[in-house]
């Protein structure tokens, strides 16, 4: 089900300080976060962001089309490298 | 059989059926064109005047994105969540299920036909 309207989007408040601040300080560093279930409103565009993945951050340059999904789509969780190869014993790749 | 918007040919069935051949247009869709129109839904579509096709292709094209322009619409909103490399289009990319259902069976309809894996334990197997 998806959130209700009423509410508006879940932004992680911290993280749009931080947003605002480095915006009056004109600088555009990557801002580390683990917010992934935040929802990126039109003020991140041209921001950048280093999303935790669970093991690193990644980082995700918001463009405008991104506005609307949240942090964490863009820092995939899982890395799948292929089955395991029976003969070989050994992941591929 | 008469066309209307384009290619489709709605053949000799009740009206509000014989619309649905339309990509786009459901039964539901079809009934309101119906009630819009003040088309009987009953009637078919050989019975049709030239004005009332014409009329119905009109009312179509103008209220609905159907046909082409609703295929190009999808292919387009595909496209986006490829190219903004979110998980959604990381699913199409790999032509799994985008929605979060399982893999480990089924998802069939995007995975396409079974490919037997030598060596592969049954789902059976896998519980224990």
């Amino acid at each position: 089900m998806s959130r209700s309207t009423k509410k508006g989007p879940y932004i992680d408040f911290k993280l749009a300080r931080k947003v605002v601040k480095m915006g009056e300080s004109g600088k555009k560093d990557p801002i580390k976060t683990w917010a992934r279930a935040c929802t990126i409103p039109p003020d991140f565009i041209g921001f950048t962001f280093l999303v935790h993945d669970g093991r690193k951050h990644k980082k995700v340059a918001i463009t405008e089309d991104m506005v609307g999904h949240k942090l964490g789509e863009f820092a995939p969780t899982r890395t799948f490298r292929g089955h395991t190869n029976k003969k070989e014993g050994i992941k591929a790749r | 059989m008469p066309r209307v918007v384009g290619v489709d040919i709605p053949n000799n069935k009740r009206l509000e059926y014989s619309l649905t051949y339309i990509f786009g247009v459901g039964r539901t869709t079809a009934k309101k064109v119906c009630a819009h129109l003040g088309l009987d839904p009953a009637m078919q579509a050989r019975d049709m005047t030239e004005e009332q096709l014409t009329e119905l292709a009109h009312h179509l094209e103008k209220t609905y994105e159907v046909e082409g322009d609703l295929r190009r619409a999808t292919a387009a909103a595909i496209a986006r969540l490829r190219d903004i490399g979110s998980y959604r289009g990381l699913r199409h990319r790999r032509g799994l299920p985008v929605r979060g259902q399982r893999t480990r069976t089924n998802a069939r309809g995007r995975k396409g036909a079974k490919k037997t894996v030598a060596g592969k334990k049954s789902v059976k197997g896998m519980k224990s």
